[in-house]
């Protein structure tokens, strides 16, 4: 066998490794009512939750409460499936948070009741379209 | 009055650039593929054509510029990006924050690079040029701002407010000008984002170059030429994107509260593949330099490098990473553009490349293992496995958006602690490059066998075993992968080191290898130790929780709370925290805020003393200054064991439209950062609970005691008028001087008594600081006694957070010295396409007064 051929089967050996350990590390987008059944079987693992914030019929965000002097703070969070959850976010709100479309927390359940989140990713409402009253 | 002209004006020259971009692409093209007597004529229509559209990219520039520094808020650019108060440095970091105004800066830099090519080399203008025109004209219809049937091709910036936006003011009132933008987001308010987002985007513009040349080669089949003059351009190209992609990370570590400089976010991730791409490129362009060979692989990388940066681009900007990255990233409908764009690009660069495939030429030889090829190729793998292996997670939003879009469903998310997902890949990858650095740079300065390698290898042998075995034994590294990276980059310090050490005499101009090489090492030394031994030392061992509602213990565990003026012991230093400062324009430092009496106006203040700094008056009594009103400044004073003081400033942002920011301050050690930033405070829009008032009666200059503090009655002094309000013949107005003493300083309260007609009115004094809040509720003259009403509420205080980042300068030397190696290699190779293109000039006219002699 050449060197080249060794080479190469090594290489598309790292590869396949990277692609496996993607696969295997990848978390999954999905719901809270999944989250909790894996709380429950002590899976603390941490997911992801897509969802919108809560709004009251004139389209305010409702259900915002920060804790702790603003630095860190809970709100209401509808997922994809209708399930509405309060989430508790240790940091302090992100920018633009209330005006955010849609919000994804990554997290889990640690202590059964409350949704912790980890991380909260925005997706915001492109400036071009944005109603901001002046 | 909307000033029109000045948008029409942009509007009109960025047309203008768009067209006269397809007119030099055209040109180009015909000029490549004309015959010897046609070329010249093609030739300078595409030169002209490029140097308008050179001249107008420059102009939109300008004129984009005049409108976001000239406070045009009836553009819809000036009005989001910018704010009357902003300075004008950060009018440039207002240019950037807009995806148009980053297009743009691209742009520019892409139309001066290309001129720098049509003035240095002729002989490869027509290829080349009609590549970055083509380029260019892409770019250019992103901010295009045209609509053709329902077809919306671009995004202008020169867009008014009322076009851009559904507010019901612009119906009743279409002239309406917002009188202030609402504002430049507060963590781009910072020096680095006025300089990184250009670095960046010349680093983007300039692997446009080498991607350009390879293209070149394959349609002029000129497979052997083109390596030489694109080498020095790929070199310079790594070197400032990679000082782009550190700026920002700088930015990250001073700015952003997660406690380091990098995150491997895709964002991140986005400018780090390809630029470890255009790293391999350099080192098998060195190889096809030497001997011919890797001229495929040289090509391939050229090209990906690019593609890569286009694929960024994407990422970043279509929105597709909504759902994955920290960063909000907006959609401004040019998703399908900028897939176009990547498909384009990605079809065209990989299709010419196929195409000539069976054509390039091929050498047969394998390489030995003892030759210099051979470890700089296996180098340039490893560095594309290391941008594989961050490529593949970072475009799980891609496979997702794939699979949904033929009707599947997807719904895998990135792997949640990114850190050390990345990382316990990265560190290997880097173990190897390291190693083969370190061996690869003695195989290429001579030629190896398997004694001689053992010869040159064995002083840097001991001098790793020596050194690594003791920082391993001291520090103490205890960790295995901790252990590889650390004795892997001493070796390769030493090996380069070496290296260095023998050609600094004879010839520095080719030391630019060694140089970046160490550079390298020292990055990864400063990396293992900043991020792997950072270390939280505010640690909480009072045993008590910092907050009733705490969720966590890990936040309990971490932070220390700090009251105001008091001391507490945080590791090796005392702590003091005393208390919150602003920025006063024109002041040096940061200024109690006591010392400000607020106003109507939120950004002005008024003295309440001389305002002074080391010596000098800055302010006097009553003088009114302008203030950060968002910008909080948190004093804390630290003295370690041996007595020496230092202050921190941490701070927080409290922005109504972007809420809340908190920046760290940095205590820089030779060895070590302190890094500290506020985790909880009492922020400005909490009402206090004050509690139930207490009478208390006193006699001037008699004490009495409010929450714990020591107050004075001083003196009385009758005021002529109240705020601006005249007093009658038969109205009174006191204001009673009190003195209030903590263990350090003394505060004042000045609360004042009136009686205007028949009316009683008191106006207290409240000291945030302190938790007091004073007023003068009556007198009773012929006592000579005054009655004075206290309540009191929570006195100030902070949480903090502090974290030791060991040798964290070990990585910006590091940094320094790559970009200083970067700068000797591209140095040199640029001399060695000068001469040759001088020598070529040379024989040219040699050949063509030959032929007018015959």
């Amino acid at each position: 066998m050449k060197k080249a051929h060794i080479f190469g089967i090594v290489i598309i050996a790292i590869a396949i490794m990277v692609i496996v350990s993607t696969i295997g590390d990848s978390s999954t987008y999905t719901t809270f009512t999944v989250a909790q059944n894996m709380a429950q079987d002590g899976n603390k693992e941490a997911i992801h939750v897509v969802g919108q914030l809560t709004k009251d019929p004139q389209g305010k965000v409702v259900g915002i409460q920060s804790g702790r002097d603003m630095v860190s703070f809970s709100f209401t969070m509808i997922d994809n499936d209708g399930k509405t959850e309060t989430v508790f976010y240790n940091e302090p709100m992100p920018q633009d948070f209330a005006r955010s479309e849609q919000v994804v927390v990554i997290g889990s359940y640690k202590n059964q009741e409350q949704f912790i989140a980890d991380k909260i990713l925005l997706k915001c409402p492109s400036k071009y379209k944005e109603e901001q009253t002046i | 009055m909307i000033n029109t002209f000045i948008g029409n004006l942009g509007h009109f020259l960025t047309v203008f650039a768009f067209i006269t971009s397809l007119v030099a692409t055209f040109a180009y093209f015909k000029a490549t593929n004309a015959n010897e007597l046609k070329k010249n004529e093609w030739l300078k229509n595409g030169r002209w054509a490029f140097s308008l559209h050179t001249l107008s990219i420059v102009g939109v520039f300008a004129t984009l510029f005049a409108i976001v520094s000239g406070n045009y808020f009836e553009y819809h650019y000036a009005w989001s990006h910018s704010s009357i108060h902003l300075p004008w440095y950060y009018m440039l970091s207002a240019m950037w924050e807009g995806q148009e105004g980053s297009f743009l800066i691209w742009m520019v830099w892409n139309a001066l690079l290309g001129m720098v090519l049509i003035f240095t080399n002729k002989s490869w203008e027509g290829p080349l040029m009609a590549v970055f025109a083509l380029v260019q004209a892409y770019l250019a219809s992103m901010i295009l701002g045209t609509v053709i049937g329902n077809m919306q091709i671009g995004m202008s910036p020169f867009a008014l407010m009322r076009d851009a936006m559904d507010a019901p003011i612009f119906q009743s009132n279409p002239d309406f000008i917002p009188e202030d933008g609402s504002g430049l987001n507060p963590l781009l308010q910072s020096y680095w984002m006025v300089i990184h987002p250009p670095i960046l985007f010349l680093g983007f513009a300039t692997t446009l170059i080498p991607f350009a040349y390879a293209v070149a080669a394959l349609w002029t089949k000129r497979y052997r030429d083109w390596v030489r003059p694109a080498l020095p351009w790929t070199l310079f190209s790594a070197a400032i994107l990679g000082l782009g992609i550190l700026l920002g990370a700088y930015w990250a570590y001073e700015t952003l509260n997660f406690g380091g400089y990098w995150n491997w976010d895709p964002v991140e991730n986005a400018s780090y593949v390809p630029w470890l791409v255009l790293v391999a490129a350099i080192h098998t362009m060195i190889v096809f330099k030497k001997n011919h060979t890797a001229l495929k692989s040289s090509l391939g990388l050229c090209i990906a490098g690019f593609v890569l940066i286009v694929y960024s681009t994407f990422l970043t900007r279509s929105g597709i990473l909504g759902n994955a990255s920290v960063h909000s990233f907006t959609d401004l409908g040019l998703s399908g553009q900028l897939l176009i764009y990547l498909a384009a690009f990605t079809l065209g660069g990989f299709g010419i490349f196929l195409y000539r495939w069976k054509d390039l030429p091929v050498e047969q030889d394998e390489p030995s293992v003892y030759s210099r090829e051979f470890w700089i190729f296996i180098g340039a793998t490893t560095l594309c496995l290391m941008g594989f292996q961050v490529i593949i997670p970072t475009s799980i939003p891609v496979w997702n958006a794939i699979v949904e879009a033929f009707g599947g469903i997807s719904n895998v998310a990135l792997p949640t602690d990114q850190v050390a997902f990345y990382s316990k890949f990265q560190l290997w990858f880097a173990v190897a490059i390291a190693l083969l650095s370190g061996t690869g740079q003695f195989f290429y300065w001579k030629k190896m066998d398997s004694k001689k390698l053992w010869d040159a290898l064995t002083v840097p042998f001991l001098i790793t075993l020596v050194s690594s075995g003791a920082i391993i034994l001291l520090y103490p590294v205890a960790q295995l992968s901790y252990i590889a990276l650390l004795t892997a980059a001493v070796y390769c310090l030493s090996a380069n080191g070496t290296i260095l050490f023998n050609l600094i005499r004879k010839s520095p101009k080719l030391s630019g290898g060694a140089v970046t090489h160490i550079g390298m090492a020292l990055m990864l030394i400063g990396i293992l130790f900043s991020a792997g031994y950072s270390n939280v030392v505010s640690l909480n061992q009072s045993g008590m929780p910092i907050f009733k509602d705490a969720a966590d213990e890990k936040f309990d565990q971490e932070n220390i709370v700090l009251w105001i003026n008091r001391n507490r012991p945080m590791e090796n230093y005392q702590l003091n925290y005393k208390g919150r400062r602003l920025e006063v324009m024109g002041m040096p430092n940061y200024v109690d805020h006591n010392l400000l009496s607020t106003t109507g106006n939120e950004r002005k203040r008024v003295a309440k003393t001389e305002l002074a700094y080391d010596g000098k008056t800055y302010f006097n009594q009553g003088d009114t200054v302008e203030v950060h009103p968002e910008n909080i400044y948190f004093e804390v004073d630290y003295t370690d064991q041996k007595g020496e003081k230092f202050t921190l400033y941490p701070r927080a942002q409290v922005n109504p439209n972007m809420g809340m920011v908190i920046s760290p301050d940095i205590k820089r050690g030779f060895n070590r950062d302190l890094y500290t930033h506020v985790t909880a405070f009492i922020t400005p829009d909490q009402e206090a609970e004050w509690s139930a008032a207490k009478s208390f009666e006193a006699k001037m200059g008699a004490q009495f005691i409010v929450n714990d503090f020591v107050c004075r009655f001083d003196s009385l002094i009758t005021l002529p008028s109240v705020g601006g309000m005249s007093l009658g013949p038969n109205d009174v107005a006191v204001q009673a001087k009190i003195q209030i003493f903590d263990s350090e300083r003394s505060y004042f309260a000045e609360p004042i008594f009136l009686i205007k007609g028949n009316q009683v009115g008191k106006i207290p004094e409240v000291i945030e600081d302190l938790g007091i809040k004073l007023s003068l509720a009556n007198i009773k003259p012929e006592e000579g006694i005054f009655v004075f009403e206290a309540q009191t509420t929570q006195k100030d205080y902070i949480v903090l957070k502090a974290l030791e980042k060991p040798f964290i300068n070990v990585l910006w030397i590091g940094t320094l010295l790559v970009m200083i190696g970067f700068g000797i290699a591209t140095n040199r190779r640029y001399r060695e396409f000068k001469n040759l293109r001088d020598r070529n000039a040379i024989n040219d006219s040699k050949k063509v007064t030959a032929k007018t002699e015959i």
